[in-house]
């Protein structure tokens, strides 16, 4: 009786965060609409801050799509069973954030009625024009590999179907980098290194995500994740997020000392207001020194939810790094005639300001939503719960380091 | 300024087509519609590879505080502000005032698409909306542009500007529309007419030369040959088709 | 078997009556001819094709440079254009009447101007 008191508020319980999660995208879709209906006057964005929050939330998700599938590879590509578990889940939240990521994107676009045109009209030469075969090629491969993985008679292909997947989503993080990274145009774009810099961000921002639905999944049915498992996936965050450190350091020095953008870097790290603040406060502060001591400093690290936490926290400073990389890079004037002062009335030399708007951050929420609602209810209907044979991760020896 | 184009070869045609031939049928047949007049005419060549559409600039003639260009553009493209920020606001054409912070000197110029004949704005659009015409003109096709705004990205001249709220005062020959991108397009429907652009016609100073750069005969062509001049961010190798002088 | 042959054809008499049943119900458009007189092409030729006639023109005018073809946006509104509002579009416009009957959506007035009489471009090129 009491157990099915218990089931019964659970079943309740499910519905109203599905519900919850369902009108946060309703919202988000009639944010869309309304934008669609008045133009972009409604938004903080301008002539100069071209892309604004919309854009920093689809490319979090988009980028933490391709991240999250990392836990599938190392299971699939690099053999560890541990991870082996957790490819199905892996494979479904990747496909539910590069939906949401999708969505808010195309509903950004100034004619998002015309996404058929995005879909029928290609220009090879485009970055944009790639990721319109990449993303439709990641739903195909991803999904048939979440289908070798669930479906027992398909199951002898998961191997290569996860190197696919594993190289798709690659190329997928490359392309998304690259949509900055040959902008000539701008101080802040324009480096080798941000096609590998998106990469690693993956990694981190994708295991920060999989590690917070693995938690909330196992807290829901009353479980907790074995201390082994614990230790190995938080080390793995740990080294990602120093990881991503280092690039952002070698992305900045490279701009400092390689392109001489020194009066972009001053504003962006040190005179920029809400760049700085973001930077060193989000980013660097509680997205990266943080997270790093409570998953290494023992004492820490001992205390309940401290992974949880700094997972959590690297999903902060991804946000703010986001920001001052997409934002920031728009705000500072395109140097048209170095070394010159220029004024105009369409504002050349001056520092943009941008302070997005609520339809704006309600369709990247909408986004949010989204995923959130199809992974609910995905994880729901079908058996994506990691199930960890703890005597066979013995065996193998997996637990022991 | 010279006339390069093969006037037999493009016609006139609306407008233009009632003023020359169109008088004359119409005088032998009174009671003729527009109409009927347009389409006894033959359409045109279209732009042809052998002309490459460009501007000199002449900014030791351009006075600081002018803009008859910028209100010539307007007037001739139908841009007529309503948005309250001017950040929105489209301008196809700017007057940038510059000061060399070494020694104080002065200028100003004006500043549109520079109509590169390698345009990032062509590499990175994904649909092919941003297009270069065979005669070099560098257009937005509105009909496939979904408004990503990746060409505002990639320009280094900042000459692109995003339509933000619905339009109703466009003019007939120059459609542009809500959720759409825009720049400056050469005049093109007077370019096709024979006539130059607007902004060079208005300049007070004679500041502005439109011609065919192919062409050795025409007056830039000519002047490029003989005189200094300098494309603005010559580093990233854009070839392109608007040239300045004095800066 | 009885009853599915008569759900069937209950089936199919209502897909049928239902398209007769809206046409019958929505008012018939209003179209005017404000100019009587001859068309590019014969009306029926027009109702049926008038939208690729100006997607080929419009590709070759925009893409290559192509004018004073046949078919012209701008010739369809100053010969078609409402003489009391001047106007393609809105209350008996003359596109819009059949384009709402039809409920096709109508993308050409976003951007081109509906309303015949506008001031020509050409003309504008302010002297100084």
């Amino acid at each position: 009786m009491q157990l099915e008191q218990n089931s019964r508020t659970e079943e309740l319980l499910f519905y109203v965060l599905a519900a919850a999660g369902g009108l946060v995208t309703v919202v988000g879709l009639a944010a869309a609409l309304f934008m669609e209906h008045s133009g972009h006057v409604v938004t903080g964005m301008n002539n100069q801050v071209v892309w604004g929050m919309p854009h920093v939330f689809a490319i979090f998700l988009i980028v933490a799509a391709s991240g999250v599938l990392n836990v599938a590879s190392i299971g699939s590509v690099f053999g560890k069973v541990m991870y082996k578990a957790r490819a199905p889940l892996s494979g479904l939240l990747a496909l539910v954030m590069l939906a949401a990521g999708l969505m808010v994107i195309m509903l950004d676009l100034g004619r998002a009625d015309r996404l058929v045109v995005a879909m029928t009209h290609f220009n090879p030469s485009s970055v944009f024009g790639w990721n319109v075969i990449l993303y439709p090629g990641f739903f195909a491969i991803v999904g048939l590999y979440l289908w070798t993985l669930m479906d027992r008679k398909m199951n002898p292909y998961y191997k290569p179907a996860g190197l696919a997947a594993f190289i798709w989503r690659l190329l997928l993080t490359t392309g998304t980098g690259s949509i900055f990274g040959f902008l000539v145009a701008r101080q802040a774009y324009q480096s080798a290194v941000i096609a590998p810099m998106f990469i690693i961000m993956s990694f981190a921002w994708g295991l920060a995500v999989f590690m917070i639905v693995q938690k909330s999944m196992f807290a829901w049915n009353g479980m907790t994740v074995h201390p082994a498992i614990r230790q190995r996936m938080k080390n793995l965050l740990g080294t990602f997020v120093a990881a991503v450190f280092y690039f952002v350091l070698v992305y900045h020095l490279t701009n400092i000392y390689f392109a001489k953008q020194t009066a972009f870097e001053q504003f962006i790290l040190l005179s920029g207001g809400i760049f700085p603040t973001l930077f060193w406060g989000g980013y660097v502060f509680l997205g990266t020194i943080v997270p790093l001591l409570l998953l290494y400093v023992p004492d820490l690290n001992k205390i309940r939810g401290s992974v949880f936490l700094a997972a959590l926290l690297v999903i902060v400073g991804a946000f703010s790094l986001l920001y001052v990389f997409i934002i920031g890079g728009q705000v500072y004037p395109l140097d048209i005639f170095p070394g010159m002062q220029v004024s105009s009335s369409f504002f050349d030399g001056k520092i943009d300001s941008y302070s997005p708007s609520l339809p704006e951050i309600l369709l990247g929420l909408g986004g949010f939503g989204l995923a959130f609602t199809a992974t609910a209810v995905g994880v729901r209907v079908l058996k994506f719960m990691p199930q960890d044979d703890i005597a066979k991760l013995e065996n193998c020896g997996h637990m022991l380091d | 300024m010279n006339e390069p184009q093969d006037k037999s070869r493009r016609g006139f045609i609306g407008t233009a087509a009632v003023g020359t031939a169109g008088l004359g049928i119409a005088a032998l047949a009174p009671g003729l519609h527009l109409i009927q007049v347009s389409q006894a005419d033959t359409p045109t060549q279209g732009a042809s590879s052998t002309v490459r559409w460009g501007m000199l600039i002449d900014t030791t003639k351009c006075a600081s505080g002018c803009d008859a260009c910028v209100k010539a553009c307007n007037t001739e493209n139908g841009i007529v502000e309503t948005v309250k920020d001017a950040r929105q606001g489209a301008q196809w054409i700017r007057k940038i005032e510059l000061k060399d912070p070494k020694n104080g000197r002065e200028h100003s110029l004006p500043m549109m698409c520079q109509h590169c004949a390698n345009p990032p704005c062509v590499d990175v659009c994904p649909t092919g909306a941003s297009m270069k015409r065979a005669d070099g003109i560098v257009l937005v096709d509105r009909h496939i542009c979904i408004g990503c705004r990746y060409c505002m990205m990639a320009c280094p001249y900042k000459a692109r500007s995003f339509v933000h709220q619905p339009l109703t005062e466009q003019n007939p020959e120059v459609p542009r529309g809500l959720g759409c991108v825009e720049s400056c397009t050469f005049c093109v429907q007077r370019v096709d007419k024979g006539l130059k652009p607007a902004c060079a016609e208005a300049c007070p100073e004679g500041a502005m030369t439109f011609g065919d750069l192919n062409d050795p005969n025409s007056e830039i062509a000519q002047r490029l040959a003989r005189e200094a001049s300098t494309q603005v961010r010559a580093d990233l190798k854009l070839n392109t088709g608007v040239r300045y002088q004095g800066i | 078997m009885a009853l599915m042959k008569q759900a069937l054809v209950g089936f199919a008499a209502v897909l049928l009556l239902a398209p007769a049943l809206a046409v019958a119900g929505a008012p018939k458009p209003t179209v005017k001819i404000e100019n009587p007189g001859q068309c590019i092409a014969p009306a029926e030729e027009m109702r049926r094709n008038h939208m690729d006639m100006l997607k080929h023109q419009r590709d070759r005018t925009m893409r290559q440079g192509i004018r004073g073809e046949k078919a012209s946006l701008n010739e369809c509104i100053s010969c078609h254009a409402s003489k009391s509002s001047g106007s393609v579009t809105g209350k008996d416009g003359f596109c819009q009447e059949c384009h709402s009957y039809a409920a096709v959506k109508l993308d050409c007035w976003d951007c081109h101007q509906p309303k015949a009489g506008q001031k020509h471009a050409g003309a504008a090129g302010a002297k100084p």
